[in-house]
Protein backbone atom coordinates (compact mmCIF):
# COMPACT_ATOMS: atom_id res chain seq x y z
CA UNK A 1 0.00 0.00 0.00
CA UNK A 2 0.99 3.63 -0.37
CA UNK A 3 0.83 4.21 3.36
CA UNK A 4 4.24 5.85 3.47
CA UNK A 5 3.25 8.25 0.72
CA UNK A 6 0.12 9.18 2.68
CA UNK A 7 2.19 9.89 5.77
CA UNK A 8 4.63 11.97 3.76
CA UNK A 9 1.98 14.12 2.07
CA UNK A 10 0.24 14.67 5.41
CA UNK A 11 3.54 15.53 7.11
CA UNK A 12 4.31 18.07 4.39
CA UNK A 13 0.86 19.63 4.84
CA UNK A 14 1.49 20.01 8.57
CA UNK A 15 4.95 21.45 7.98
CA UNK A 16 3.70 24.06 5.51
CA UNK A 17 0.75 24.95 7.71
CA UNK A 18 3.17 25.54 10.59
CA UNK A 19 5.42 27.71 8.40
CA UNK A 20 2.37 29.71 7.32
CA UNK A 21 1.34 30.21 10.95
CA UNK A 22 4.83 31.42 11.92
CA UNK A 23 5.21 33.75 8.91
CA UNK A 24 1.72 35.21 9.23
CA UNK A 25 2.12 36.14 12.90
CA UNK A 26 -0.65 33.76 14.02
CA UNK A 27 1.84 31.94 16.25
CA UNK A 28 2.31 35.14 18.26
CA UNK A 29 -0.50 35.47 20.86
CA UNK A 30 0.06 39.26 21.05
CA UNK A 31 -0.78 39.59 17.34
CA UNK A 32 -3.95 37.51 17.74
CA UNK A 33 -5.17 39.47 20.76
CA UNK A 34 -4.22 42.70 18.93
CA UNK A 35 -6.76 41.68 16.28
CA UNK A 36 -9.43 40.60 18.77
CA UNK A 37 -9.09 43.81 20.80
CA UNK A 38 -11.28 46.01 18.63
CA UNK A 39 -11.60 48.65 21.37
CA UNK A 40 -7.85 49.18 21.77
CA UNK A 41 -5.24 50.01 19.13
CA UNK A 42 -6.34 47.53 16.49
CA UNK A 43 -4.00 45.28 14.47
CA UNK A 44 -5.84 44.09 11.31
CA UNK A 45 -3.11 41.52 10.39
CA UNK A 46 -5.20 38.47 11.26
CA UNK A 47 -7.88 39.61 8.83
CA UNK A 48 -5.27 39.48 6.06
CA UNK A 49 -4.26 35.95 7.14
CA UNK A 50 -7.88 34.86 6.80
CA UNK A 51 -8.18 36.76 3.51
CA UNK A 52 -5.07 35.16 2.00
CA UNK A 53 -6.13 31.73 3.23
CA UNK A 54 -9.67 32.05 1.91
CA UNK A 55 -8.68 33.28 -1.57
CA UNK A 56 -6.31 30.32 -2.07
CA UNK A 57 -8.66 27.94 -0.24
CA UNK A 58 -11.83 28.78 -2.14
CA UNK A 59 -10.11 28.47 -5.54
CA UNK A 60 -8.39 25.24 -4.47
CA UNK A 61 -11.49 23.59 -3.00
CA UNK A 62 -13.55 24.64 -6.05
CA UNK A 63 -11.01 22.89 -8.32
CA UNK A 64 -11.05 19.80 -6.08
CA UNK A 65 -14.82 19.48 -6.44
CA UNK A 66 -14.28 18.20 -9.99
CA UNK A 67 -11.92 15.46 -8.86
CA UNK A 68 -13.47 12.08 -8.02
CA UNK A 69 -10.45 10.79 -6.07
CA UNK A 70 -7.38 12.11 -4.29
CA UNK A 71 -3.93 12.47 -5.80
CA UNK A 72 -3.16 9.04 -4.32
CA UNK A 73 -6.27 7.55 -5.93
CA UNK A 74 -8.41 7.19 -2.80
CA UNK A 75 -11.95 8.51 -2.24
CA UNK A 76 -12.19 12.02 -0.82
CA UNK A 77 -13.20 12.06 2.84
CA UNK A 78 -14.42 15.61 3.37
CA UNK A 79 -17.07 16.56 5.96
CA UNK A 80 -20.57 17.02 4.61
CA UNK A 81 -22.49 17.94 7.77
CA UNK A 82 -24.74 20.99 7.48
CA UNK A 83 -26.16 20.68 10.96
CA UNK A 84 -26.36 23.96 12.88
CA UNK A 85 -27.21 23.08 16.46
CA UNK A 86 -26.64 23.83 20.12
CA UNK A 87 -23.38 21.81 20.20
CA UNK A 88 -21.88 23.79 17.33
CA UNK A 89 -22.70 27.18 18.82
CA UNK A 90 -21.97 26.49 22.50
CA UNK A 91 -18.76 24.66 21.56
CA UNK A 92 -17.64 27.57 19.38
CA UNK A 93 -18.46 30.11 22.09
CA UNK A 94 -16.40 28.15 24.67
CA UNK A 95 -13.54 27.90 22.17
CA UNK A 96 -13.73 31.66 21.59
CA UNK A 97 -13.48 32.40 25.33
CA UNK A 98 -10.37 30.22 25.62
CA UNK A 99 -8.92 31.78 22.46
CA UNK A 100 -9.58 35.27 23.82
CA UNK A 101 -7.89 34.52 27.16
CA UNK A 102 -4.76 32.95 25.66
CA UNK A 103 -4.56 34.34 22.11
CA UNK A 104 -3.72 30.78 21.05
CA UNK A 105 -5.81 28.40 18.92
CA UNK A 106 -4.82 24.73 18.51
CA UNK A 107 -2.47 25.11 15.50
CA UNK A 108 -0.34 27.92 16.93
CA UNK A 109 -0.36 26.05 20.27
CA UNK A 110 1.42 23.12 18.63
CA UNK A 111 3.85 25.49 16.88
CA UNK A 112 4.72 27.14 20.23
CA UNK A 113 5.17 23.66 21.70
CA UNK A 114 7.53 22.72 18.86
CA UNK A 115 9.46 25.95 19.43
CA UNK A 116 10.02 24.79 23.01
CA UNK A 117 8.24 27.79 24.52
CA UNK A 118 6.88 26.87 28.01
CA UNK A 119 3.63 28.71 27.28
CA UNK A 120 3.01 26.33 24.37
CA UNK A 121 3.77 23.24 26.46
CA UNK A 122 1.31 24.27 29.20
CA UNK A 123 -1.36 25.26 26.68
CA UNK A 124 -1.12 21.98 24.73
CA UNK A 125 -1.24 19.85 27.90
CA UNK A 126 -4.40 21.70 28.96
CA UNK A 127 -5.83 21.47 25.43
CA UNK A 128 -5.33 17.70 25.42
CA UNK A 129 -6.94 17.48 28.87
CA UNK A 130 -9.99 19.33 27.54
CA UNK A 131 -10.26 17.01 24.56
CA UNK A 132 -9.86 13.94 26.76
CA UNK A 133 -12.60 15.28 29.03
CA UNK A 134 -14.87 15.63 25.98
CA UNK A 135 -14.15 12.05 24.89
CA UNK A 136 -14.76 10.73 28.40
CA UNK A 137 -18.08 12.59 28.70
CA UNK A 138 -19.21 11.37 25.28
CA UNK A 139 -18.20 7.81 26.12
CA UNK A 140 -20.28 7.90 29.33
CA UNK A 141 -23.20 9.49 27.52
CA UNK A 142 -23.27 6.75 24.88
CA UNK A 143 -22.99 3.99 27.45
CA UNK A 144 -26.03 5.11 29.46
CA UNK B 1 -11.42 52.27 16.45
CA UNK B 2 -7.79 53.21 15.81
CA UNK B 3 -5.28 51.18 13.81
CA UNK B 4 -2.16 50.02 15.67
CA UNK B 5 0.36 51.15 13.03
CA UNK B 6 3.26 50.01 15.22
CA UNK B 7 2.10 46.41 14.95
CA UNK B 8 0.46 46.66 11.51
CA UNK B 9 3.50 47.57 9.41
CA UNK B 10 3.81 47.00 5.66
CA UNK B 11 6.05 44.01 6.38
CA UNK B 12 3.57 42.56 8.91
CA UNK B 13 0.69 43.02 6.47
CA UNK B 14 2.51 41.31 3.61
CA UNK B 15 3.73 38.49 5.89
CA UNK B 16 0.14 37.99 7.10
CA UNK B 17 -1.20 37.83 3.55
CA UNK B 18 1.51 35.46 2.26
CA UNK B 19 1.40 33.36 5.43
CA UNK B 20 -2.37 33.10 5.08
CA UNK B 21 -2.00 32.00 1.45
CA UNK B 22 0.48 29.29 2.54
CA UNK B 23 -2.01 28.11 5.19
CA UNK B 24 -4.73 27.94 2.51
CA UNK B 25 -2.38 26.10 0.17
CA UNK B 26 -1.50 23.47 2.77
CA UNK B 27 -5.20 22.90 3.50
CA UNK B 28 -5.92 22.39 -0.21
CA UNK B 29 -2.86 20.14 -0.48
CA UNK B 30 -4.04 17.85 2.36
CA UNK B 31 -7.52 17.64 0.80
CA UNK B 32 -6.05 16.90 -2.64
CA UNK B 33 -3.37 14.41 -1.56
CA UNK B 34 -5.09 12.70 1.38
CA UNK B 35 -8.73 13.65 0.90
CA UNK B 36 -8.80 15.08 4.42
CA UNK B 37 -9.65 18.39 6.07
CA UNK B 38 -6.72 20.19 7.73
CA UNK B 39 -8.57 20.80 10.97
CA UNK B 40 -6.11 20.74 13.83
CA UNK B 41 -8.59 20.25 16.67
CA UNK B 42 -10.28 17.43 14.72
CA UNK B 43 -7.01 15.66 13.95
CA UNK B 44 -5.80 15.96 17.56
CA UNK B 45 -9.23 15.10 19.00
CA UNK B 46 -9.62 12.01 16.82
CA UNK B 47 -6.27 10.67 18.02
CA UNK B 48 -7.46 11.05 21.61
CA UNK B 49 -10.76 9.41 20.71
CA UNK B 50 -8.86 6.45 19.28
CA UNK B 51 -7.21 5.96 22.66
CA UNK B 52 -10.20 6.73 24.92
CA UNK B 53 -12.90 4.94 22.93
CA UNK B 54 -10.59 2.34 21.38
CA UNK B 55 -11.86 3.05 17.88
CA UNK B 56 -10.17 1.58 14.83
CA UNK B 57 -9.38 4.40 12.46
CA UNK B 58 -6.32 5.39 10.47
CA UNK B 59 -3.94 7.33 12.67
CA UNK B 60 -0.71 7.41 10.64
CA UNK B 61 -1.53 10.47 8.53
CA UNK B 62 -2.78 12.30 11.63
CA UNK B 63 0.45 11.66 13.53
CA UNK B 64 2.52 12.65 10.47
CA UNK B 65 0.54 15.88 10.05
CA UNK B 66 0.98 16.86 13.69
CA UNK B 67 4.70 16.03 13.61
CA UNK B 68 5.05 18.30 10.58
CA UNK B 69 3.26 21.09 12.42
CA UNK B 70 5.31 20.70 15.60
CA UNK B 71 8.48 20.40 13.51
CA UNK B 72 7.82 23.62 11.59
CA UNK B 73 9.56 25.94 14.12
CA UNK B 74 12.51 23.52 14.26
CA UNK B 75 12.97 23.66 10.47
CA UNK B 76 12.28 27.44 10.48
CA UNK B 77 15.17 28.01 12.90
CA UNK B 78 17.63 26.38 10.49
CA UNK B 79 17.03 29.26 8.09
CA UNK B 80 15.96 32.20 10.24
CA UNK B 81 15.22 33.35 13.77
CA UNK B 82 11.73 32.64 15.06
CA UNK B 83 9.66 35.83 15.24
CA UNK B 84 9.23 37.05 18.83
CA UNK B 85 6.07 35.82 20.55
CA UNK B 86 4.55 37.60 23.53
CA UNK B 87 2.52 35.68 26.11
CA UNK B 88 -0.89 37.22 26.85
CA UNK B 89 -1.92 35.55 30.09
CA UNK B 90 -0.58 33.86 33.22
CA UNK B 91 -0.42 30.18 34.15
CA UNK B 92 -4.07 30.06 35.30
CA UNK B 93 -5.16 31.72 32.06
CA UNK B 94 -3.23 29.20 29.98
CA UNK B 95 -4.71 26.26 31.89
CA UNK B 96 -8.31 27.54 31.82
CA UNK B 97 -8.00 28.79 28.22
CA UNK B 98 -6.46 25.57 26.91
CA UNK B 99 -9.15 23.50 28.62
CA UNK B 100 -11.96 25.63 27.13
CA UNK B 101 -10.41 25.44 23.66
CA UNK B 102 -10.07 21.65 23.99
CA UNK B 103 -13.69 21.05 25.04
CA UNK B 104 -15.18 23.76 22.83
CA UNK B 105 -13.48 22.77 19.57
CA UNK B 106 -14.50 19.12 20.07
CA UNK B 107 -18.16 20.02 20.62
CA UNK B 108 -18.06 22.43 17.68
CA UNK B 109 -16.17 19.92 15.54
CA UNK B 110 -13.55 22.42 14.47
CA UNK B 111 -11.45 25.47 15.17
CA UNK B 112 -9.84 28.30 13.22
CA UNK B 113 -8.34 25.91 10.65
CA UNK B 114 -11.19 23.45 10.11
CA UNK B 115 -14.15 25.86 10.25
CA UNK B 116 -12.23 29.08 9.57
CA UNK B 117 -10.02 28.21 6.61
CA UNK B 118 -11.42 24.95 5.20
CA UNK B 119 -15.12 25.40 6.03
CA UNK B 120 -15.41 28.99 4.82
CA UNK B 121 -13.42 28.12 1.67
CA UNK B 122 -16.08 25.50 0.94
CA UNK B 123 -18.85 28.03 1.60
CA UNK B 124 -20.28 26.00 4.49
CA UNK B 125 -23.02 27.85 6.38
CA UNK B 126 -22.37 25.60 9.38
CA UNK B 127 -18.75 26.79 9.47
CA UNK B 128 -19.81 30.42 9.05
CA UNK B 129 -22.02 30.08 12.14
CA UNK B 130 -19.11 28.51 14.04
CA UNK B 131 -16.66 31.25 12.97
CA UNK B 132 -19.09 34.05 13.92
CA UNK B 133 -19.67 32.36 17.30
CA UNK B 134 -16.01 31.95 18.25
CA UNK B 135 -14.89 35.29 16.78
CA UNK B 136 -17.72 37.01 18.62
CA UNK B 137 -17.04 35.35 21.96
CA UNK B 138 -13.26 35.90 21.61
CA UNK B 139 -13.78 39.63 20.93
CA UNK B 140 -16.12 39.93 23.92
CA UNK B 141 -13.66 37.98 26.13
CA UNK B 142 -10.75 40.27 25.20
CA UNK B 143 -12.96 43.32 25.75
CA UNK B 144 -13.99 42.14 29.22
CA UNK B 145 -10.44 41.15 30.24
CA UNK B 146 -8.77 44.31 28.97
CA UNK B 147 -11.34 47.07 29.25
CA UNK B 148 -13.72 45.95 32.00
CA UNK B 149 -11.41 44.06 34.37
CA UNK B 150 -8.44 46.16 33.29
CA UNK B 151 -6.05 43.22 32.84
CA UNK B 152 -3.37 43.53 30.20
CA UNK B 153 -0.49 41.47 28.90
Amino acid sequence: MNRWTQWMTAGLAGLFLGMGLILSGMANPAKVVGFLDVAGPWDPSLGLVMGGGLVVGSVGFALLKKKPTTLLGEPLNLPSSRKIDFRLIVGSVLFGIGWGITGICPGPGLVLLGAGIPEGVIYVVSLLAGMTLYSAIEKLRHRS
Amino acid sequence: MSIDWQAFTLYAGLAALIGGAIIGLSAVWLAWANGRIAGISGILGHLIELVVQQKREPYGWRVAFLLGLIGAPVIWRIFADMPVTVQQTDLTGLLVGGLLVGIGTRYANGCTSGHGICGLSRFSLRSLVAVCSFMGSAIVTVYVLRHVLGLSA
